[in-house]
């Protein structure tokens, strides 16, 4: 009799096709209805923080585009940005239009990932192929760019690698002309759906207290209802330069996290028009050359420097030690939605969990590191 | 079918073979021909599907074996009947085999039951549709093993959902082929198509009367077929692969096989209940013309009428496919949900008007 009202445990991962990498839960199921969910993390850590200490400031750099491999631009921009403090380089204005400009064309490529991904999870696999299309043509980009398609290692201490040519610039000013219509096609498909909307409405509502207990951040952050965005808060390279909106929504549910994350596309074409304005006419220097990474060797210092990745708050906090950093701490968004996953999973049905985990946007090699 | 038969006895008995022997070895024949034809069906559809999806999502699909990728499909079956048959440690192992067989046999007899011209109907009794609908249903019987025996938490999972999805579709199924029965005032297949013959031709089909009763019979099948957006017995993002996750090889393969070649046979019953079936949509056909022998212009009307058969089934394929490249999966409850609050009342007031309309064409001496 016993028996009967026995829970089933399920393990799902650490190699399951919607974990986005190597993440297990083990999920207590009564029927479908999951019970408790318990995250088991670090099936993908490489000791990127430890790398770091025994790494010249130069030759840790490439090792940072792997935190998350989707936002490459971003974690090197964290690091670059606390070298630079550090050692007190100044960046030329044209370079740090050029680093805006990758990083929002990264933003648009990451979360055209997380859509596609995430349709996928919920079972329509049209959607992907259409933002696979379109994060081809950023990748297109970014290769003609950094003459990497991820791992870019563009940025450099100083400004970045490589000036702008003009002909990318061409490039760039026509994908974000077409892009628009590319997003009303994805909304067409998806927003008005009424199974994705049945899906996602109302499903894993992450409270704002929640969030700000757990400390999201990012998108996930903002469609609990908080409006804030680091970008605005504290605005660092030239944001407050620039003219764009920042999207958030009440209801923390599952659909409100796909909103933001649409209204987010649209927020970022907006920045790269405006840098790419600002590049055409800049005759900037793209790279302060006077720095000499190689040789860079800083006293004791500490600095953090915080980025709006595409998942939320990055930080970076380096502590110098001479030749080498004496340690390198990585604060990423992706961390704290895998820990609020439980909350929400909790009564949600087996098919939930994708709706609601893909909804949080999480990269695994981001979580462990 | 007595025609044929007439004409093979005729044959046989040009080299002195008895009567009673031709029919012994005369159902032989077709049955022959039914598996014959299913196995190529099955292999173009694969290809077809894969090539609408790619379509839709603007690839070029398959295109390297051979020409435009025709020989694709062929060369994923010799592979996965070259695979080795992996069994888990601890299963069931007599219904681990079973399984695979009792979802794919039951699809072969449905295809039988199946009229593709006035006299190709190789099973052919007077309540051929509800055989039709009773024997639709075994697969899942296979499935819901299948899902048993691997002794797998994801598979279990996986057949028990079937189970469930099968238990809400029925319903909705027989009221809707009850409506179509009463339209005909007849259960078997081949006497509902051929009362869809009209003088106003594609005015005859039951399409017109039944609109209602053809889309839930459309999104019932696509629940039967665990196709999208009802695929949750094997949501691959959710199950892994549901009730298959277990097996490979072969027995893979008469998974696949069994769900390809029902989606066919799904959608030719519903074009065989809406459609009109093998009726050319002319209401003519052009063998009648071109050939003046009797014997040649029957023959040309049967190929006639079995295109005409293929072409409406694989335009419902096509619109089935098409939902696929479109919808996102329906969650379990919803499913419940929908069946039980939306369809099945729907199918009822359905029933009740196709009963209406009925009395109102008898009294007024229409059609």
């Amino acid at each position: 009799m016993t028996n009967l009202f026995k829970t089933m445990e399920i393990n799902v991962g650490p190699q399951h096709p919607s974990t986005h990498g190597v993440l297990r839960l083990i999920l207590e199921l009564d029927g479908e209805i999951i019970k408790s969910c318990k995250p088991v993390v670090g099936y993908l850590h490489r000791g990127i923080e430890k790398m770091a200490e025994n790494r010249s400031y130069l030759q840790y750099l490439p090792i940072v585009d792997r935190i998350d491999y989707l936002g490459g631009f971003f974690n090197s921009y964290a690091y670059c940005d606390c070298i630079e403090h550090l050692a007190e380089i100044d960046v030329p204005d044209k370079a740090k239009y050029i680093r805006v400009l990758c990083m929002e064309l990264n933003r648009i490529a990451s979360h055209l990932l997380w859509l596609g991904t995430f349709m996928l999870d919920l079972g329509a696999s049209s959607p992907l192929f259409y933002c696979f299309r379109d994060r081809e043509r950023i990748l297109h980009i970014f290769e003609a760019l950094t003459g990497q398609r991820m791992m870019y290692n563009y940025f450099t201490f100083g400004g970045v690698r490589f000036d702008i040519p003009s002909d990318i610039i061409d490039k760039i000013s026509v994908f974000i002309e077409d892009m628009p219509e590319c997003i009303n096609d994805y909304e067409n498909i998806i927003t008005d759906n009424p199974i994705f909307v049945s899906r996602c409405k109302s499903k894993g509502i992450l409270t704002k207290k929640n969030a700000l207990q757990y400390s999201i951040t990012g998108p996930n952050l903002r469609a609990s209802g908080v409006n804030l965005d680091f970008r605005k808060s504290n605005p660092y390279l030239v944001y407050d330069r620039l003219n764009f909106d920042v999207s958030s929504d009440i209801s923390g549910d599952a659909f409100s996290r796909y909103k933001v994350r649409i209204f987010e596309l649209h927020s970022s074409l907006k920045i790269v028009e405006q840098c790419i304005s600002f590049i055409k006419n800049s005759s900037d220097e793209f790279l302060n050359k006077s720095v000499k990474p190689v040789m860079l060797n800083i006293d004791n210092a500490e600095y953090t420097s915080s980025v709006e990745s595409p998942r939320g708050l990055m930080s970076c906090t380096v502590m110098a030690g001479g030749k080498n950093p004496y340690r390198v701490k990585w604060r990423t968004g992706s961390y704290y939605a895998v820990q609020v996953l439980p909350e929400l999973l909790i009564n949600a049905e087996l098919a939930d969990l994708m709706a609601i985990f893909g909804s949080l946007d999480v990269i695994l090699p981001e979580v462990d590191k | 079918m007595n025609y044929l038969l007439s004409i093979f006895i005729d044959f046989f008995a040009n080299f002195g073979i008895p009567k009673e022997v031709v029919y012994i070895i005369f159902p032989i024949i077709p049955f022959c021909i039914v598996a014959a034809a299913l196995i190529l069906v099955v292999l173009v559809l694969v290809l077809v599907e894969r090539k609408i999806l790619a379509l839709f999502t603007q690839r070029k699909g398959p295109n390297r074996v051979g020409f435009c990728g025709i020989l694709q499909t062929v060369a994923d079956a010799v592979k996965l009947l070259c695979k080795e048959n992996i069994e888990p440690n601890v299963t069931d192992r007599i219904l681990f085999s079973l399984a695979p067989i009792i979802a794919f046999v039951p699809v072969m007899v449905c295809w039988g039951i199946i009229p593709f011209s006035s006299e190709f109907d190789f099973i052919s009794i007077s309540v051929s549709s509800l055989l039709f609908a009773v024997i639709a249903v075994i697969p899942v019987i296979g499935v819901i093993l299948a899902g048993y025996s691997s002794n797998n938490k994801y598979s279990l999972i996986g057949s028990v959902r079937s189970a469930v999805q099968v238990i809400s579709y029925e319903l909705p199924i027989m009221f809707v082929i009850l409506s179509v029965s009463i339209l005909a005032s007849s259960l078997n297949i081949k006497d509902i198509i051929l009362s869809q013959t009209s003088m106003y031709q594609v005015c005859g089909w039951y399409i017109f009367p039944c609109f209602l009763g053809f889309v839930i019979l459309f999104v019932s099948s696509l629940a039967e077929l665990n196709r999208c957006p009802f695929d949750l017995p094997e949501a691959e993002s959710e199950l892994v692969a549901g009730y298959n996750t277990e097996y490979s090889g072969m027995r893979f393969a008469l998974f696949f096989l069994g769900e390809y070649a029902m989606l066919f046979v799904s959608s030719a019953f519903i074009t065989a209940l809406f459609f009109g079936g093998f009726l050319s949509p002319f209401g003519f056909y052009i063998s009648e013309k071109i050939f003046n022998n009797n014997v040649l212009a029957q023959i040309g009307i049967y190929f006639e009428q079995a295109f005409w058969f293929f072409i409406k089934s694989f335009l419902i394929v096509f619109l089935i496919m098409w939902v696929r490249a479109v919808l996102p999966r329906l969650k379990s409850s919803d499913l419940l949900k929908f069946s039980w609050r939306i369809l099945l009342p729907l199918s009822i007031l359905n029933f009740i008007y196709i009963c209406l309309f009925k009395y109102i064409v008898m009294i007024g001496g229409l059609k």
